[in-house]
């Protein structure tokens, strides 16, 4: 039985083909095809961020007993479209002494790297904007740019509280890019390729249990942690506290300048959870997915939205850490066990078990990954406990007496 | 190679440009009444005190400089765990005594106090 028309692979092919045959040459065709290629996950994207708002707001509100957006449109769902015409509107001020090229360039480069990310993001087998051989060292890199973004927003501002927001930027979200991409090498090294749909590819064995979650729990853990805070989400949103600086590298932002830092932040988490959704969850993999391609669709988004939702969750009910403890949790807990759980692995791996049962290889890995998180749980009970350390004080309080 | 990058390539030309246009639309359609009070610096009322750019406190620079070292160090990983099934156990090892001479930097930084947060 054919069912090659339910695989979205032949679909670029077939649309070059076209442009060949309205009189293209082959090379024209295939730079119009790039370029219609990327102006379609642009729009993809942005278009999506309208659907991923309202489900943030939806689910935050439904956690903490409210209603939410529900008086545009039906369930509130033109509300998204509502606030961008309203920003789209509003008046762009800029503060005095800002640092203009800075300023305005800032918000430009939040979304950009964003919106690079989806050129790498596998939505089905093969369909995919491009299918690098670098893939996981790419959105590594990209991670790089939307630090400056910020850290750039902050020190343009000239403003005290923007500056204090972006400098604790830097120290975080430097800091998690290692726990991160250590977090993220484990797969590889299990995978043996940084493809995206590579990585995808390689967890389609037993049924779902090959998905890289079930054997490496420690490194998702480790994953999950490091995205909460390169996401800039709750409980990791300290740069923009808004108890202690106010909105912190985005206070002087308005209009549709801020619109932008919005945009990227609801992007950047949906970016994130498809990175987690391919990286550990199996991505497109799911049943009867070789015979109907198309159904990889179905499962990348599914998967996706619910590490989406686990990120909303989150966000609705944890408080926020403080500093100390945020860095403390990123170099005391996480880095140490992310190299610890990389030697093991490799040890593991090496070790060749699987010649001797298919199963022992993966009950090895699992093994070695309850021991990380037995540890790691040891490790943040001593990180984190203990009296907050607290600043000489220049006087000491006298305790009235009563 | 060049079919795969051509996309990254038109991406990053559209994805750049794309946030201008939507900040063009935005200057057609705005108002643009600046004024002195309503330019001023956000601080909750407050003028500001003095400049803003100011020396920040070292702290920041030596996580930065931790940072390099678990970057690169990650960077040298990446080749390695990508022709993982290629090497031999000799390989592994050296990968381990690698990781663990960057683990004993994380140990030195630690023991000097350079992890607290003051």
């Amino acid at each position: 039985m054919d069912l090659s028309f339910l695989d979205l692979y032949p679909l670029g092919q077939l649309f070059l083909d076209a442009l060949v045959g309205m009189g293209f040459t082959p090379q024209a065709a295939k730079v119009i095809g790039w370029f219609v290629g990327a102006v379609i996950l642009l729009l993809f994207g942005i278009n999506l961020v309208i659907g991923l708002i309202w489900l943030e707001r939806k689910i935050a509100a439904r956690i903490q007993n409210r209603l939410g957006p529900n008086r545009v449109g039906p369930f509130g769902l033109l509300q998204t479209i509502a606030d961008a015409l309203k920003l789209l509107t509003k008046e762009d001020i800029t503060p005095f002494e800002a640092d203009r090229l800075t300023y305005n360039l800032a918000p430009a480069l939040a979304v950009f790297p964003v919106l690079m990310a989806f050129a790498v993001i596998p939505f089905a087998d093969r369909v995919i904007g491009s299918d690098i051989n670098v893939g996981v060292l790419y959105l590594i890199a990209l991670g790089a740019i939307a630090t400056t973004a910020t850290l750039m927003a902050g020190w343009a501002s000239n403003n005290k509280f923007a500056l204090v927001g972006g400098f604790r930027t830097v120290a975080q979200l430097l800091s998690y890019e290692i726990p991160l991409a250590m977090a993220m090498l484990i797969p590889v090294m299990m995978a043996g390729t940084m493809r995206m749909n590579g990585l995808a590819q390689a967890q389609g064995q037993f049924w779902g249990l090959g998905w890289y979650v079930w054997v490496l729990p420690a490194a998702f853990l480790i994953f999950l942690t490091a995205v909460l805070a390169e996401g800039e989400r709750a409980p990791f949103d300290l740069l923009e506290a808004e108890s202690e600086i106010v909105a912190g590298f985005n206070i002087e932002y308005s209009g549709m300048k801020f619109a932008w830092f919005f945009l990227g932040f609801f992007l950047n988490s949906f970016v994130l959870s498809a990175i987690a959704a391919t990286v550990f969850l199996g991505g497109w993999q799911g049943p009867f997915v070789e015979q109907v391609p198309i159904l990889g669709v179905v499962y990348f988004f599914g998967k996706t939205m619910f590490m989406y939702y686990v990120l909303a969750w989150i966000r609705a009910t944890f408080p926020r850490v403080r500093v100390d403890q945020m860095m403390d949790l990123c170099w005391k807990v996480l880095v140490p066990l992310a190299l610890v759980l990389f030697m093991l692995v490799a040890i593991v791996l090496k070790l060749n078990l699987s010649a001797i049962h298919p199963v022992a290889e993966g009950a090895a890995l699992l093994l070695v990954n309850i021991v990380v998180i037995a540890l790691g749980t040891w490790m943040m009970g001593r990180a984190l406990r203990g009296p907050a350390p607290l600043a000489k004080r220049a006087f000491t309080p006298e305790i009235p007496r009563l | 190679m060049l079919d795969q990058y051509g996309l990254i390539g038109a991406l990053t030309i559209i994805a750049f440009a794309f946030p201008f246009v939507g900040l063009g639309a935005a200057w057609l359609v705005r108002p643009k009444r600046p004024d002195p009070i309503k330019n001023s610096i956000y601080e909750c009322g407050m003028e500001t005190i003095g400049d803003t750019w100011v020396q920040f406190r070292a702290q920041y620079y030596l996580f930065a400089l931790m940072f390099v070292v678990f970057d690169i160090e990650v960077m040298f990983l990446y080749p390695f765990a990508v022709a993982f099934d290629q090497v031999g156990l000799f390989a592994v090892v050296e990968a381990i005594i690698f990781v663990v001479m960057l683990a004993f930097a994380l140990v030195y930084a630690w023991r000097k106090r350079a992890l607290e947060w003051q």
